[in-house]
């Protein structure tokens, strides 16, 4: 699972440069997430632009590190790709997470 | 067209890549295809995690383009649903106070995206059926 991390203050904006989190990957992805939201910061902002499709184990993973984050700190996501976004939007997940159409301005160059 | 899959997670992946680049599917446009591999990932992906719990078997898939859509079988030689009937595929309770729920999604987006689901248990298969349709946007019953 290949990812950045990059603190911006208080925001932590990890991207995925994966093209899927599946039931292959899931278990790796919340790993991952572990491992680099060690860093400290308010915020989490999950880049998933590159991310083409994402399926239930997928969406359970990215609920599983919202849940891991604890209630003090927020995962927000950004650039839903239509697949995923579907995903979220059927499950009413969408509901959940606070969701950006794209990375907030100024910070699009950081991945 | 048939494929032939292993009862594993990357080759559920794999035969994805394969069936959505197939002639079969030409006729479904983005979103079909979207949904198509919404579908086809959450009916293998479940065969490798249920009905082979891991051990390794096979899953023997067709697919027939009919006129609004394309026509899926699946079969499979691992344990029958129980009771031999599909889940119900009701969607998890979101409730983030009591604990958001990171999994119970599977069959709820399957119901909600194909039509005609069938499910038959012969002997030692699981024979699972339905369509997938060419202007599918079950999301507009939202």
């Amino acid at each position: 699972m290949d990812l950045t991390a990059t603190a911006h203050g208080a925001l932590l904006v990890i991207s995925i440069c994966e093209n899927r989190i599946d039931a292959a990957s899931a278990i790796q992805f919340k790993e991952r997430m572990r491992e680099v939201t060690q860093t400290p910061s308010d915020r989490v902002l999950l880049d998933l632009s590159q991310v083409q499709f994402l399926d239930s184990s997928g969406l359970g993973a990215v609920v599983g590190v919202m849940k891991l984050l604890g209630a003090d700190r927020k995962l927000e996501l950004s650039g839903l790709t239509p697949t995923v976004a579907k995903v979220f939007r059927l499950t009413r997940m969408d509901s959940v997470f606070t969701i950006h159409p794209t990375l907030p301005d100024g910070l699009r160059k950081a991945s | 067209m048939h494929l032939t899959i292993a009862s594993d997670p990357v080759a559920v992946r794999s035969a994805l890549d394969t069936v959505l680049a197939s002639t079969a599917m030409l006729g479904l446009g983005d979103c079909a295809r979207g949904t198509a591999e919404i579908v086809l990932a959450e009916v293998l992906n479940n065969i490798v995690e249920h009905a082979y719990a891991r051990t390794t078997g096979e899953i023997q898939l067709r697919l027939v383009p009919k006129s609004d859509g394309v026509f899926v079988a699946v079969c499979d030689q691992g344990r029958a649903f129980p009771h031999e009937q599909l889940p119900q595929g009701i969607l998890p309770v979101i409730d983030v106070d009591a604990g958001l729920p990171e999994g119970g999604f599977g069959w709820f987006l399957i119901r909600t995206l194909v039509q005609d689901l069938r499910y038959q248990r012969t002997d030692t298969t699981n024979h699972l059926s339905f369509t997938l349709l060419t202007d599918a946007e079950p999301d507009s019953v939202h």
